[in-house]
C-alpha cells in the first residue's frame, strides 16, 4: 500500500515535470508576443507583467506550502500531530495575514499607478524623432490604416519606421473592436464616433501580427494585419511606391470598401477623400434623418475623442 | 401575408432550417425529453411528479429541481466547450473546421450565458434552497409561494434559451453582447432577442429570490441565534443576496434599454444618434462584475462549513470572515471598469479602478489563510468535498495571481480579451464556484436525499475534472501570452497555436469524462443507496443545525425550533451530549402545494418567446396571464396547511428509532 502511494507520488511528479519541460521547449520554439516584445510600450508593460508575476510568488509560495503541509501533517490517521479542536483565533496569525497581503497590494499599487500614467496609450512617447500620424478606422471586417501626410492608405497591412514613434488616432466604421499588436504594445478600442489614441514605438525592424481582440461579428476571426516596421529609407521608399498605386480611395472607394467583407489580403490606395477619418467619425453624431457632415462641424466636434473628455 | 405577420410575427419556416450540427443537437434533446416523458408514463410518475414535485413550495423541493435543471444545463453548456475546442483544435490555415464564423459565435455565446445564469446560478439558489432555511433553524423561506415564482422563471429562461437551437439562431454577440454588434443594425436576427428575453425573465427570477433570501437570513433566523452566531455559510449567502439585490435591477434596466433599442428603434446604446455603446458596457459591468461575487462567495460559504466539519474543528478567525466577506461586498461595487481598461478612459481613472480591484485581493487571501488554519491542529479528514477544497485552493490561488496582475492597468492593456483572460476567469469560476459547489453539493446531498453519495466515484469524478482543468486552461494562459484572442474561430498554422489548442481540446474531453463520473456517482449511489444510508442525520459529524435533523430532512424542518446559544450550535449539543429528546409535538402549518408559480413561469416563458418573435398579441395575452394568476394568488387566502402532531411524533420517532438503529 505504502510503496503503491510513493509510485504513484513519483508518477505525478514526473508526469508535471515531463508538462513542464514539454511547455518551455515549445515556448522557446515559438514566438510568445507579450514576452517577446519589439517596442519602448511593449518592453515597459512586459517588465510590469514579470514584476508582477515575482511579487505574487511571495504569496503564492507559501500558500502551497501551507496547504499542503498542514493538510499532510493533520490528516486524520497522523495520531501523533496536535488536535486542539477549539482553537479558532489568533491574533498574530490574524493580523499577519491581513497586513502581509496589504503591504504587497500598497507596492503594486503604486507600480500600477505610476505605469498607468506612464503608459497611458493617450500620452506621447518620449522621443527625439518627429512622430508619424496613423490613422485607423476598424472596419467589417478589416484594418483600413490612412497616412494623411503621406496621402495614402492600405487594408490589412501598416508600415511605419522603427525608432520613430506612431500615433495612431483609431475609429470605427464597424461593431466595436480592438487594436492590438503585441509585440509592440498593448490594445485600445475602435469604437465608431469616437477617436481613441494610442503610441507605439518599435525598436526593431520586423514583421508584427495585429489583430482585433474584440469580437465584431463573423469575419472577426479573420481581422489580422501585419504592422511593418523597416528603417526610415525603407519606409520612404515603400510610402512612394504606394503613392504610384493605381488604386484610389475616394468617397466611392471607400463606401464600396466599408461593405463587410471577410479574410482581406492587403490593398494600397493613394488617398483621395479628404479628411475621411473625420468624417467617418462624425456619421455617428449627425441627428437622425441627416446623412452628411456640413463642412465645419466636424472639425469642432472632433475635439469630443475620448482623452478630451476623460483625462 | 399581413395576416401571418399578424399572426406569427417574424415566425416563419426558415426559422427551422439549420445545419447538421444543429440539428444533431435538436435531436439529442428531443431524444432526451421524449425518453423522460415515456419513463414518466411507464413508471406512472406524472401523477407524482406533479404532487411532489412541479407543485410544491418545499424549499428543498424546489433547491433539488434547481439542480437538476442546473446539471442538464451544465451537460449543454459543457457540449458547447466541447464544440469550440475542437473547432479551435482542426481550424488551422485551410482547414475551417466544422462550424462556421457565425455558428461558433452563436456557440461561445450559448456557453457563456448558459454557464453563467443556468449552470452557475442555478447551482447557486439550487444550494440555497437546500441549506439555507435548515442552517438557520427555519422551517421555510421568508416567502414560499415568491420561491417558486422565482425557480419557474428561471426554468422559463432555461426553455427559452434551448428554443433558440430548433426554432431561430442564438446571439453572435459573445456573453455580454455588447452593442453596437448587439443592435438591429448589426445583429437584425432573433438571437440577440433570445439571449436578452431568457436573461431578463431568469434575471427577474433571480431578484426575486435575493429579496426572499435577504428575508430569510435577516428575519427567520432560530431563536438566540444572533448575526454574530450565524454559519459562515449563511454570512456567505446574505453577502451575496445583497449584492443580487442591488445588482440585478440594474442588468434588468440594461436588457429593457437595449429591448427598446432593437425592438422600438430608440437610441440608447447605437452607433449614432445620441447612442453610446459605452454607457451599455459601463452598466452591464455594474452588474456584470458584483455577479462574479455573488457566485463566488456562497461557494467561499460552503468552504466554511466543509473545512471545519472535515478538520473536525471550529472556523478560525470567524470576525475576519465576516470582514472579509463585508469587504468584498463593498469592493465589488467599485471595480466594474477594470472590465474595459482598454476603452480609453484617462490614466486616474485606469488606476483607480485598478487598485480597487487588486485590494479585493486581501480580503480573499484572509479567507484562504483562515480555511487552512481551520485545518491546522484539526483532525483532516480526506472526503470528496476536502479534495474539492483543496483543488480550489490551489487553482484558485493561481488564478487570483493572473487577476491581480490583469488589475494592472498597463498589463490588462496587453492581455485584455486575450486567451489569457479566459483562462483566468475559467479559473476563477471553474476552481471556486463551481469546485464550491460540488464540495457543498457532495456535502449536503445526505441531508436531502438520506444518503451519502459514492466516495470512490467522486474522487474519479475529482481527479478527471481537475487534471482536465489544468490541461484545458494552462494551454491557454500561455497562448494568450503568444496574442491569442478569445473568440477566433480560424488562425494561421503559422503562428504554432493549433499544439496548444489540442492539449486544451484533451483537456475539456477530460472535464467530460468527470462529469460523466459525476453521472455514474449519482446513478450508482442510488442503486446502492441501502449501502450508505445516513441514518443518523448526521454523517459528518458536523456542526450547524442542519444536521440535528434527520436524513432526509422532513417537510417542516425542524419538529421543535431549536434554540441557539453558540456557534457550531449543533457540535455544542452533541459535545454536552444533552440532544432533547421531547415528547410532546405541536401541529405545524407549512404552505400548500400551489401551480401558480409553474403557470407564471409558463406564461413568461410564453411572452418571452412571442416578444422574440415580435408575434404582439401572444405577448399581450401572457403578460396579462402573468398578472391575472399574480391576482388570482394575492386573493387566495386558503394558502397553507396543517401537518398534525400525530404525524409529526409519527415522523420523529422513527427518525429517533433509526438513529438508534445506527
Amino acid at each position: 500500500m505504502k510503496r503503491a502511494r510513493v509510485f504513484g507520488i513519483i508518477c505525478i511528479g514526473g508526469l508535471g515535470a515531463l508538462l513542464i519541460g514539454v511547455g518551455v521547449w515549445y515556448a522557446r520554439r515559438h514566438n510568445v508576443a507579450v514576452l517577446n516584445t519589439q517596442g519602448t510600450v511593449g518592453n515597459a508593460e512586459r517588465r510590469m507583467i514579470v514584476f508582477a508575476a515575482l511579487l505574487s510568488l511571495v504569496i503564492v509560495l507559501p500558500v502551497f506550502a501551507l496547504t499542503f503541509g498542514i493538510a499532510w501533517r493533520y490528516r486524520a490517521g497522523n495520531k501523533k500531530a496536535t488536535y486542539r479542536p477549539d482553537m479558532d483565533r489568533n491574533r498574530w496569525f490574524e493580523t499577519a495575514w491581513w497586513v502581509i497581503p496589504s503591504v504587497l497590494i500598497t507596492i503594486l499599487s503604486v507600480v500600477a499607478w505610476r505605469g498607468s500614467h506612464q503608459l497611458d496609450p493617450y500620452r506621447p512617447l518620449n522621443s527625439s524623432a518627429k512622430p508619424l500620424t496613423i490613422q485607423v478606422i476598424a472596419l467589417d471586417w478589416k484594418w483600413l490604416f490612412i497616412y494623411p501626410d503621406q496621402h495614402i492608405a492600405t487594408v490589412n497591412m501598416v508600415q511605419f519606421p522603427a525608432g520613430t514613434p506612431v500615433t495612431f488616432d483609431i475609429t470605427s466604421d464597424a461593431p466595436m473592436n480592438a487594436f492590438w499588436i503585441p509585440q509592440l504594445g498593448g490594445q485600445i478600442y475602435a469604437m465608431s464616433g469616437m477617436s481613441s489614441q494610442l503610441h507605439l514605438m518599435a525598436d526593431h525592424a520586423g514583421d508584427y501580427r495585429g489583430s482585433s481582440s474584440n469580437i465584431s461579428g463573423k469575419g472577426f476571426a479573420g481581422m489580422t494585419f501585419t504592422a511593418r516596421a523597416s528603417s526610415m529609407s525603407g519606409f520612404n521608399a515603400w510610402v512612394h511606391t504606394v503613392q504610384q498605386s493605381p488604386q484610389r480611395l475616394d468617397q466611392a472607394a471607400y463606401s464600396a470598401l466599408a461593405r463587410p467583407s471577410e479574410n482581406n489580403p492587403p490593398a494600397y490606395y493613394t488617398l483621395q477623400a479628404k479628411d475621411l477619418y473625420n468624417q467617418v467619425m462624425m456619421k455617428y453624431m449627425m441627428p437622425m434623418g441627416s446623412s452628411s457632415p456640413s463642412a465645419g462641424t466636424g472639425q469642432d466636434m472632433a475635439g469630443m475623442d475620448m482623452s478630451g473628455g476623460m483625462n | 401575408m399581413l395576416f401571418a405577420s399578424l399572426l406569427l410575427g417574424r415566425l416563419n419556416m426558415d426559422a427551422f432550417r439549420h445545419n447538421m450540427v444543429v440539428y444533431t443537437g435538436v435531436v439529442v434533446m428531443t431524444l432526451g425529453l421524449l425518453s423522460a416523458v415515456a419513463a414518466l408514463t411507464y413508471f406512472k410518475r406524472w401523477k407524482w411528479l406533479w404532487r411532489e414535485w412541479l407543485t410544491s413550495l418545499d424549499p428543498k423541493r424546489i433547491g433539488v429541481m434547481y439542480i437538476v435543471v442546473a446539471m442538464l444545463m451544465l451537460l449543454r453548456a459543457v457540449s458547447d466547450a466541447a464544440m469550440m475546442r475542437a473547432q479551435q483544435a482542426v481550424s488551422v490555415g485551410s482547414n475551417h473546421g466544422f462550424l462556421s464564423g457565425d455558428h461558433f459565435q452563436q456557440v461561445f455565446t450559448a456557453h457563456g450565458t448558459i454557464m453563467i445564469f443556468f449552470v452557475a446560478m442555478g447551482l447557486l439558489f439550487g444550494l440555497l434552497n437546500l441549506v439555507v432555511p435548515l442552517q438557520l433553524g427555519a422551517r421555510d423561506v421568508a416567502f414560499p409561494f415568491l420561491n417558486s415564482v422565482s425557480f419557474w422563471l428561471y426554468v422559463a429562461g432555461v426553455v427559452l434559451v434551448n428554443t433558440s437551437l430548433p426554432i431561430g439562431e442564438f446571439a453572435a454577440t459573445g456573453w455580454l453582447a455588447y452593442p453596437p454588434l448587439s443592435e438591429l443594425q448589426y445583429s437584425p436576427g432573433v438571437g440577440v432577442d433570445y439571449w436578452l428575453w431568457s436573461l431578463q425573465i431568469a434575471g427577474v427570477g433571480s431578484l426575486l429570490s435575493g429579496v426572499n433570501f435577504l428575508t430569510t437570513i435577516i428575519r427567520m433566523r432560530a431563536p438566540g441565534m444572533t448575526l454574530g452566531k450565524m454559519p459562515m455559510f449563511c454570512w456567505s449567502v446574505m453577502g451575496s443576496m445583497v449584492l443580487v439585490v442591488f445588482a440585478f435591477p440594474i442588468l434588468t434596466v440594461t436588457l429593457a434599454l437595449l429591448f427598446l433599442d432593437r425592438t422600438l428603434g430608440m437610441h440608447f446604446f447605437t452607433s449614432g444618434f445620441g447612442g453610446s455603446a459605452m454607457m451599455y458596457v459601463n452598466l452591464i459591468w455594474a452588474w456584470g462584475h458584483p455577479e462574479v461575487y455573488i457566485l463566488i462567495l456562497p461557494a467561499f460559504g460552503v468552504f466554511s462549513e466543509v473545512v471545519p466539519t472535515f478538520s473536525g474543528k471550529r472556523l478560525f478567525g470567524y470576525t475576519s470572515m465576516v470582514w472579509a466577506i463585508a469587504a468584498i461586498v463593498f469592493l465589488s461595487f467599485i471595480v466594474w471598469l477594470h472590465h474595459f481598461f482598454t476603452m480609453g478612459a484617462g490614466a486616474d481613472v485606469n488606476a483607480f479602478f485598478g487598485i480597487m480591484t487588486m485590494i479585493i485581493a486581501v480580503p480573499t487571501g484572509v479567507k484562504i489563510f483562515n480555511w487552512l488554519f481551520t485545518m491546522y491542529r484539526g483532525r483532516i479528514r480526506f472526503t470528496t468535498p476536502m479534495l474539492w477544497f483543496l483543488g480550489f485552493v490551489a487553482t484558485f490561488t493561481v488564478g487570483g495571481v493572473a487577476g491581480v496582475m490583469m488589475g494592472m492597468p498597463p498589463v490588462d492593456f496587453q492581455l485584455h480579451n486575450s486567451l489569457f483572460l479566459v483562462a483566468h476567469f475559467h479559473t476563477m469560476i471553474i476552481g471556486g464556484v463551481v469546485f464550491g459547489f460540488f464540495a457543498g453539493l457532495t456535502y449536503w446531498f445526505p441531508k436531502v436525499f438520506g444518503f451519502t453519495l459514492n466516495e470512490r466515484l467522486g474522487r474519479w469524478a475529482f481527479g478527471f475534472w481537475l487534471s482536465g482543468f489544468l490541461l484545458a486552461f494552462i494551454p491557454l494562459y500561455i497562448l494568450g501570452f503568444m496574442g491569442a484572442t478569445r473568440r477566433m474561430d480560424h488562425y494561421d498554422a503559422s503562428l504554432g497555436w493549433q499544439p496548444l489548442f489540442i492539449v486544451a481540446a484533451v483537456g475539456v474531453g477530460l472535464v467530460c469524462v468527470g462529469v460523466g463520473f459525476q453521472i455514474l456517482q449519482v446513478v450508482v449511489s442510488v442503486l446502492r443507496r441501502k449501502d450508505h444510508l445516513d441514518l443518523t442525520g448526521d454523517p459528518w459529524n458536523a456542526r450547524t443545525l442542519e444536521w440535528s435533523t434527520p436524513s432526509p430532512a422532513p417537510e417542516y424542518n425542524f419538529a421543535i425550533t431549536p434554540t441557539v446559544e453558540t456557534r457550531d450550535a449543533f457540535w455544542h449539543t452533541k459535545q454536552s451530549g444533552k440532544r432533547p429528546a421531547p415528547s410532546i409535538y405541536h401541529a405545524i402549518r407549512v404552505p400548500k402545494n400551489s401551480p401558480i408559480g409553474l403557470f407564471i413561469g409558463g406564461a413568461a416563458l410564453t411572452a418571452g418567446f412571442a416578444a422574440v418573435w415580435h408575434i404582439g398579441w401572444l405577448a399581450a395575452v401572457a403578460v396579462a396571464g402573468v398578472v391575472g394568476l399574480v391576482m388570482y394568488r394575492t386573493s387566495d387566502d386558503n394558502t397553507t396547511r396543517t401537518i398534525s402532531a400525530a404525524t409529526i411524533a409519527k415522523t420523529e420517532e422513527a427518525a429517533a428509532a433509526k438513529r438508534r438503529y445506527a
